[in-house]
């Protein structure tokens, strides 16, 4: 069963990808969309199974690597994580499979995306399902690629190539991250078997190891170096440059990967991690402390975009920073409670801004949108119930993942907890204040588009609504239902051993004993934006522009994104490219080429010149030339005897 | 007997002037005269030596013959003077170099070898026992009996010679006339001799 | 003192030398070539006579007649080639002789 679930997606992305010209553009929907529906029935079947087993099952394919003392083989690892991560990733990707049908309809290729989003959906299922440090990363890579492929979709437009080559450079930064600490695990434990580092994890708090010169905690570095691999590819502060570019793919692309599954690729490998994490207590921190910086800073960012995606983009790196801060404080269930009804609420936003595009004939600045509420109410109520859920009013599922996750950072009591608690309720107000800013500059006022665009504007087709209507159902409902699963009493039983909270770090179970203020200041926060945005926005239109002009620096800076990527471009882009340049031009055409295949033919020729210069065309040169040989050979002849 | 050495210095020097200024002097013409200047001391050293035969041929074949010829071939070509180029000088210090290595080697050997004694046992032709004989007639004793062939082909290399130059240098001018006998004797009288009836007072026409 | 063979090898072994310096050391035209191939010729002849006097043994020179008999051909040659060539080039100057340029 769990092979057919993993399984299905690559078959069906093999018949599209290679067959996609035989079976036609309808025949490699079909294909793709049907065998992931079919993968998403078996996925909910096996978690019916996941509920009844008291331990993870493990089932073997086939031996991988064997050589020395390094044991791998293919395995998929069934429990509570897996099987969770086997439902969103299933799901959603059906869902985006459908809408795709949709609002893919007039493009050239598409066997060619269809196969994508099938591909992207096996290597994800590898990664959750892996059962050791090496599938995992062969998941994490073949996501990456995935991504690349499909942000780089329509590879004719230079913007989409350079994206795309963006986000495999920065998530191979991470890897590289990641790839150290696989080694470290291996230095550390000797074995690269989730169950048995796992196993050896609590004795290996005091090992020393040496890094560099350093004497470094062992089992830190390791957590460390991991995070750094999660820190890319779930677009942390630091490697998040990627993230928003990445929006020059199809918006199927931005809703499937960038919000869904492949950034909450980092946050269930912390998870998955967590029997390592709870002894390395200091990586936790770093964890907790990246993500409650990142929340904040992807927020104020998100607030001045003016690309429809692009906030909901930075709102997904934004929300990310949360699920982090709550693995950061030991609160994994939590985490993997909002990377749930994330996906749900995440996923519907961007295919209903797809929704949008896609009526506004591919525009996507909200500048040039407005009253657009009577003309496409369905994707209008859908936005409503995205942004309330994302926003954390109750009771919409973001409420229940999102508020827990700040109280348990208040509850856990440390400093890194206290510090994301602020962070976090800040970031809930500037949540709440950029959605209703969207949906304010983009379905109410005043049209600000052209009548002509006017014409075209109109609801989406129901199969692109339909995937919405789910989504939403999602967004709603999740949060209610999987409350006690993930985090409430039935907390334990749940997840069982797939996530480890050490005795003293559980924060939460103490998310409740929180002063009622506390634990209230979150929603007020959010009601607060959500008012401030409608007045800035509705009731005073004029306020925005003129704040941006009063407080031109901090506007521009956060319109540029912070200048992390003009400050990354001098620093290593400009780098980089200069050695590659010197490298090149010196190293290789100058050096290389100058000594080696250049510099024999000059030689050659110089050599001939000089040599031709002996044949003067004077026979008495040629004489004498003959002459100080006969001298020469008397001179030999003479001397040494 | 003080004159073999004096004879000996003086036609040396004179030897070896000359051949300095055969190659050095301006007029080609001057060059050629030294250079019979140089093999009629050449001669004397010869005589001196006791090969008196040598000595008279070198006399009659190279001067009588070879430098007269150079000096035909001087004169018939039309060589103005050439003025000493200092780009001679370039080669100069390292010809100059060669030429002193060369003679110090040769000197250092001449100087310094000495004869095997079991040589003169071994001499391929060893002198007349009789001291009455001539140098000539020694020469000739050996040169028609034990070196015909030598003899004989050496005739052959100065035939072959002559008619080497003279291959080379025949042309047909245009123009001149000459005389082929076969042709004249072969003349038929139908080709000469042509009878016209010419009526009294008209000419003939061509 | 007396005059013994070594005077005689170092008077030819300094016409040698001339001749060798005038084939390479000349600027002007190529008949000095010819005669100080001469030299070369006259200054090896001295040689063989001077060896065949001091060895008692007549056949220095009679190779001395047969060196003098080639010399005699291979100037007449040489003088016929170099009358050809004048009339073809117009001119017997060493440094316009080099049609064999490499």
């Amino acid at each position: 069963m769990v092979v057919a679930v993993v399984f299905l997606p690559l078959l069906a992305a093999i018949i599209a990808g290679f067959f996609g010209r035989v079976i036609g553009d309808r025949g490699s929907q079909i294909v793709t969309c049907g065998a992931l529906a079919l993968s998403a029935i078996c996925g909910i079947v096996l978690f019916h199974g996941i509920m009844e087993q008291t331990v993870p099952q493990v089932q073997t394919l086939a031996t991988w690597i064997a050589a020395g003392g390094v044991d791998i083989a293919w395995s998929l690892r069934l429990d509570t994580l897996s099987g969770v991560m086997i439902l969103v990733v299933t799901i959603v990707s059906t869902m985006v499979h459908v809408y795709s049908i949709g609002y893919m309809a007039h493009d050239h290729s598409i066997p060619r995306f269809m196969a994508y989003l099938s591909l992207f959906t096996f290597f994800m299922l590898m990664l959750v399902t892996a059962n050791d440090f090496v599938q995992m990363f062969f998941g994490w890579e073949g996501v990456g690629l995935a991504s690349y492929l499909l942000i780089g979709f329509w590879y004719d437009r230079a913007t989409a190539d350079a994206a795309a080559i963006k986000a495999f450079v920065v998530n191979r930064i991470g890897d590289f991250g990641f790839a150290l600490g696989i080694f470290a695990v291996f230095v550390i434990f000797g074995s690269l078997d989730f169950d048995t580092v796992f196993g050896k994890a609590p004795g290996t708090v005091h090992t020393v190891m040496n890094f560099l010169g350093w004497q470094v905690p062992a089992l830190t570095l390791a957590c460390l170096l991991l995070f750094v691999g999660a820190m890319g590819k779930s677009a942390q502060l630091g490697l998040h440059t990627w993230l928003p570019d990445a929006m020059e793919g199809p918006t199927p692309v931005s809703a499937l990967i960038h919000a869904a599954t492949m950034v909450t690729a980092g946050v269930y490998m912390v998870a998955r991690l967590s029997p390592m994490f709870e002894y390395a207590p200091m990586a936790l921190g770093f964890v907790g402390l990246i993500g409650g910086t990142t929340c904040m800073f992807a927020a104020t960012i998100g607030m001045a975009q003016n690309d429809i995606k692009r906030v909901i983009a930075y709102s997904t790196c934004s929300q990310l920073g949360y699920m982090f801060f709550a693995a950061g404080v030991s609160a994994y269930g939590a985490a993997m409670f909002h990377l749930f009804t994330h996906a749900f609420f995440k996923a519907l936003l961007f295919l209903c801004a797809g929704s949008v595009i896609h009526a506004m004939s591919d525009e996507q600045d909200m500048r040039r949108m407005g009253g657009l509420w009577r003309k496409i109410p369905y994707t209008y109520v859908l936005m409503w119930i995205g942004s309330l859920s994302l926003c954390g009013i109750p009771p919409f599922s973001g409420y229940f993942s999102k508020d827990l996750i700040i109280s348990a950072a208040w509850a856990s009591g440390s400093a890194v907890g206290r510090y994301s608690y602020c962070l976090g309720t800040f970031t809930a107000f500037l949540t709440a204040f950029y959605s209703w800013r969207l949906i304010i500059m983009t379905f109410h006022g005043k049209p600000r588009y052209e009548a002509e665009t006017a014409h075209h504007v109109h609801e989406s087709p129901w199969v692109m609504l339909l995937p919405l209507f789910v989504l939403a159902a999602g967004a709603i409902f999740a949060g209610y239902f999987g409350d006690p699963f993930f985090v409430g009493e039935d907390r334990v039983a749940f997840w069982k051993s797939a996530i480890l909270v050490l005795p003293g770090h559980d924060s939460v179970g103490h998310a409740e004993d929180i002063p009622a203020i506390i634990a209230r200041l979150p929603l007020i926060a959010a009601f607060a934006g959500i008012g401030v945005a409608y007045w800035a926005y509705m009731l005073q239109p004029g306020i925005p522009g003129k704040v941006a002009i009063h407080f031109r620096a901090l506007y521009l800076f956060l319109l540029n994104k912070w200048y992390f990527d003009e400050l990354y471009d001098r620093l290593f882009v400009r780098t980089a490219f200069s050695l590659g340049d010197g490298l090149w031009k010196t190293g290789d055409g100058t050096l290389i080429d100058g000594i080696g295949p250049d510099g024999v033919a000059a030689a050659t020729r110089e050599l001939a010149r000089e040599a031709s210069r002996l044949q003067t065309g004077y026979v008495y040169h040629y004489a004498f030339a003959m002459l100080i040989g006969v001298v020469a050979l008397i001179t030999w002849y003479l001397v040494p005897r | 007997m003080l004159l073999a050495p004096i004879m000996f210095y003086l036609f040396s020097a004179i030897a070896i002037a000359s051949g300095v200024m055969v190659v050095s002097a301006r007029n080609p013409v001057h060059s050629v005269l030294f250079l019979i200047l140089a093999f009629f001391n050449a001669a004397g050293l010869f005589v001196l030596m006791g090969a008196e035969f040598l000595a008279m041929i070198l006399v009659i074949v190279y001067v009588g013959a070879v430098a007269v010829l150079f000096l035909f071939v001087v004169m018939m070509l039309d060589i103005d003077f050439a003025q000493l180029r200092t780009g001679a000088m370039r080669y100069l210090p390292i010809g100059a170099l060669i030429g002193f290595i060369l003679l110090a080697e040769l000197i250092f050997i001449f100087g310094s070898w000495v004869i095997a004694p079991s040589v003169s046992t071994v001499a391929a032709a060893p002198l007349p026992t009789a001291p009455g004989f001539s140098n000539t007639r020694a020469i000739g004793d050996l040169l028609y009996t034990r070196y015909v062939f030598a003899f004989q082909l050496s005739g052959m290399v100065l035939l072959v010679a002559m008619i080497g130059a003279i291959v080379l240098t025949l042309r047909h001018r245009v123009g001149t006339r000459r005389q082929v006998i076969a042709e004249q004797l072969g003349r038929q009288r139908t080709e000469t001799v042509e009878v016209v009836k010419v009526p009294v007072g008209a000419g003939v026409a061509d | 003192m007396t005059i013994g063979l070594s005077h005689y090898l170092t008077v030819a072994a300094i016409l040698f030398t001339l001749g060798i310096f005038g084939i390479f050391l000349n600027r002007k035209n190529v008949i000095i070539i010819l005669m100080s191939i001469e030299l070369m010729l006259l200054a090896v002849n001295i040689n063989f006579v001077a060896f065949s006097v001091v060895l008692h043994d007549l056949v220095g020179q009679i190779f001395a007649m047969f060196v003098l008999t080639v010399a005699a051909a291979e100037a007449a040659i040489g003088l016929a080639i170099l009358v050809v060539y004048f009339r073809n080039r117009g001119t017997i100057r060493v440094e316009d002789i080099r049609m064999m340029k490499g």
